[in-house]
């Protein structure tokens, strides 16, 4: 046991609240993804590391480390196969359009391989060479979460709609089914983007510490706690204030009702889905410049974000809220007392709090 | 007439394993290391079918019990300076018994680890069960990624090599095989019983309707409970036979993957039949053998195996290969009942 000073005492908490924001933006999502549609997202760590990756690719491309051409290629060649789907599906049923578009596909890729040494796959897939990018500035980061925020909340209504609808409450095929989408992000982000330990250099002014009376404060720190809190405040009063929040709530305190007053509540689930992707991806594109982006963060952090929810309640904003911010501090006073048991730190609480309420300091039922 | 269905049943399944203790010493050594496999992650999955299949609780930690017994099983046979654990180990050893103690060992900590994880996780039902068994499981791989003085670390415990069975040597693959078959024999014996007996009626009972069994008065927590540990007991066996087998454990044995694969080869298999999550073992290992092989993509094949499986499985309303198989079956029956 190591005992802390005061100035040790105060950095922690710093650095605990920093942490703690971070979960937020990786937990709220989780949070709210379930208090909607019961559904839990096992690929939403994924999709934390996935938009850090996406970033990553933007500043290089901003940068001229790397070329836009395959991603434009790769536009192209899924607009063909998109077309070529809604074509087929128009004149038979879905499944025989998509068995039939396989096959066509493996017959091409033989062929061309073949006759012109061409593999399609790298069209669909490409694999792009990435760098650790040295020259980041504050309208890039901007540029870049947005960036990431798109094609993440895309992607997210994409996996929506096309499968988790299919399953209504079933808890195992959701598991199955979004921990299926977690390997393909993972494995899919280490074959297009390599494996190495990608680090964003810090944009000025945020790549500096303040010192007030012998204590560093790292500014990236403060700013990740200035996101949290302003994309809290945005949640909170979205939610609670705006129509569209009266109408998200209305869909998840009586589905039945909320389509019976003519409330469209498969674009809502669809738009809550991406919502909750999107705050993941604003903390991916964060956090990428705090841990570096490597494959494995994701499953790394995945149980932090668990009890964040745990701890909170799921569903629950308020809970969101407490949870990480009881998580930050518990993980970094934990690792800075008993460093080779950090994990313990998690779980003490974690314990004690299903012990008392299974669902979590503000869960409801 | 259900009896004699059942007997049948049986009858099948050990001919089935009859037949790979016959065929599997005339297999190359890839082959007989893959029916090996296979067997022990059947044990592992097997284990899990009694939570998910008969009491309807979704384990996403799985992969924990399977770790803490592999590690305790390593750790038993390689810190020379732990007297209570090695010692006692060499000195079972040298009388032939070395293996049956890391078993007792291995699966006293199995259970002393879902003992507290499940008092822990079985209060909550569903989605929650799901979450707080895969947290748990986390911090084992914590604990295994970071706790070196015990663990080693991101190195992994190297093992010598595998203590005799009474003085018979299980340093052969083909020995092993048949030790490994032996033990799947004995797990999958002692499971049947279980979930025939009124205990594992009692289950059942409690995955259709928790409410009816806590009317009638069962004890649901104790029952859920003590399914827990078995589950986490016989998990424990699997995780003892990997380290035997595989001579070596590391932080990805334990990590979610293991878990969520233990998992899917339940759903895979169908659950609540026992053998239906050794067939979902026998696939995925197979595939992973020979897809690793010609490509290193093999998680994100895994992610498009689950998606596809259940998208299938779901659209077709069956569970699992043996649910097919059975639907298959009362269809076939049913056509030939209209034409007599």
């Amino acid at each position: 046991m190591i005992s802390l000073s005061l100035s040790n005492v105060i950095e922690l908490s710093f650095n605990s609240l920093s942490y703690a924001a971070l979960l937020f933006l990786l937990a709220s999502g989780l949070s709210l993804i379930f208090g909607v549609m019961r559904i839990v997202n096992l690929a939403h760590a994924a999709i934390f590391l996935f938009a850090g990756y996406i970033a990553l690719e933007f500043y290089n491309i901003i940068d001229g480390t790397t070329s836009i051409m395959p991603r434009l290629m790769q536009l192209i060649a899924w607009g063909i196969v998109y077309f070529a789907w809604t074509g087929l599906s128009r004149i038979s049923t879905e499944a025989r359009a998509c068995i039939s578009l396989l096959l066509a596909y493996v017959v091409l890729e033989i062929l061309s391989t073949l006759l012109f040494g061409v593999r399609l796959y790298e069209y669909l897939f490409p694999t792009i060479a990435v760098k650790s990018v040295q020259k980041i500035n504050f309208f890039m980061l901007s540029a870049a979460i947005a960036a990431a925020v798109v094609m993440v909340a895309l992607g997210g209504m994409f996996i929506e709609r096309f499968f988790l609808r299919r399953f209504g409450q079933d808890t195992l095929a959701q598991v199955l089914v979004t921990i299926g989408f977690a390997f393909i992000l993972q494995d899919g982000s280490l074959y297009t983007w390599g494996g190495d330990n990608f680090i964003f250099e810090k944009p000025w002014p945020l790549n500096a510490s303040t010192v007030i009376g012998g204590i560093s404060f790292p500014q990236y720190r403060a700013f990740m706690i200035i996101v949290a809190v302003v994309v809290a405040i945005v949640l909170f009063f979205g939610i609670e204030r705006t129509r569209l929040g009266a109408i998200m709530r209305a869909t998840v305190d009586d589905p039945e009702m909320a389509r019976g007053v003519g409330i469209n509540t498969n674009i809502v689930s669809m738009s809550i889905f991406a919502i909750g992707a999107l705050l993941a991806a604003i903390g991916g594109v964060v956090g990428g410049a705090f841990f570096g982006v490597y494959p494995g963060v994701d499953f790394e952090i995945l149980p932090y974000a668990f009890a964040v929810v745990f701890i909170g309640g799921l569903g629950s904003f308020a809970g969101a809220v407490v949870g990480s911010i009881v998580v930050g501090f518990m993980e970094n006073f934990g690792t800075a007392l008993f460093p080779e048991l950090s994990y313990f730190a998690l779980v003490a609480p974690m314990a004690i709090i299903l012990a008392v309420k299974p669902t979590g300091l503000f869960g409801k039922g | 007439m259900g009896n004699n269905n059942q007997r049948r049943r049986i009858l099948i399944v050990l001919g089935v394993f009859v037949a790979l203790g016959i065929v599997t010493p005339f297999l190359d050594s890839f082959m007989q290391a893959l029916v090996t496999e296979i067997l022990i992650f059947g044990i592992l999955a097997m284990s899990l079918d009694i939570l998910l299949g008969f009491t309807g609780l979704a384990s996403l930690g799985h992969g924990a019990y399977f770790g803490v017994a592999s590690y305790a099983s390593a750790i038993v046979m390689t810190k020379a300076d732990w007297t209570w654990t090695y010692g006692i180990y060499t000195w079972a050893s040298s009388s032939g018994l070395g293996i049956f103690y890391l078993f007792i060992f291995g699966i006293i900590v199995a259970i002393a680890f879902s003992a507290f994880f499940g008092f822990l996780a079985i209060r909550a039902t569903g989605v929650y069960f799901l979450m707080i068994t895969l947290s748990l499981a986390m911090v084992i791989w914590g604990l295994a990624y970071r706790w070196s003085a015990v663990t080693e670390g991101d190195n992994g415990i190297n093992v010598p090599g595998r203590p005799s069975l009474l003085g018979i040597s299980l340093d052969n693959d083909i020995t092993f095989f048949y030790f490994a078959l032996a033990v799947f024999l004995i797990c999958l014996g002692i499971l049947y019983v279980v979930v025939q007996s009124p205990f594992g009626r009692t289950l059942v009972g409690i995955r259709e309707r928790e409410e009816r069994m806590e009317m009638l008065g069962y004890n649901v927590w104790l029952h859920k409970y003590l399914a827990f540990i078995i589950a986490g007991t016989f998990g424990g066996v699997a995780g003892v036979m990997w380290t035997l087998f595989n001579l070596f454990v590391s932080p990805p044995d334990v990590e979610l993957i293991t878990s969520a694969e233990a998992l899917f080869m339940v759903a895979l298999g169908g659950p609540a039949t026992l053998i239906g999550p050794v067939i979902g073992s026998a696939i995925i290992r197979t595939l992973q053998q020979f897809i690793s092989i010609y490509v290193e993509r093999w998680p994100l094949i895994l992610g498009a195996i689950y998606i596809m499986t259940i998208m299938l499985s779901r659209l077709y309303g069956v569970d699992g290969i043996l649910g097919f198989a059975s639907k298959l079956r009362s269809s076939t029956a049913a056509a030939s009942n209209s034409q007599d």
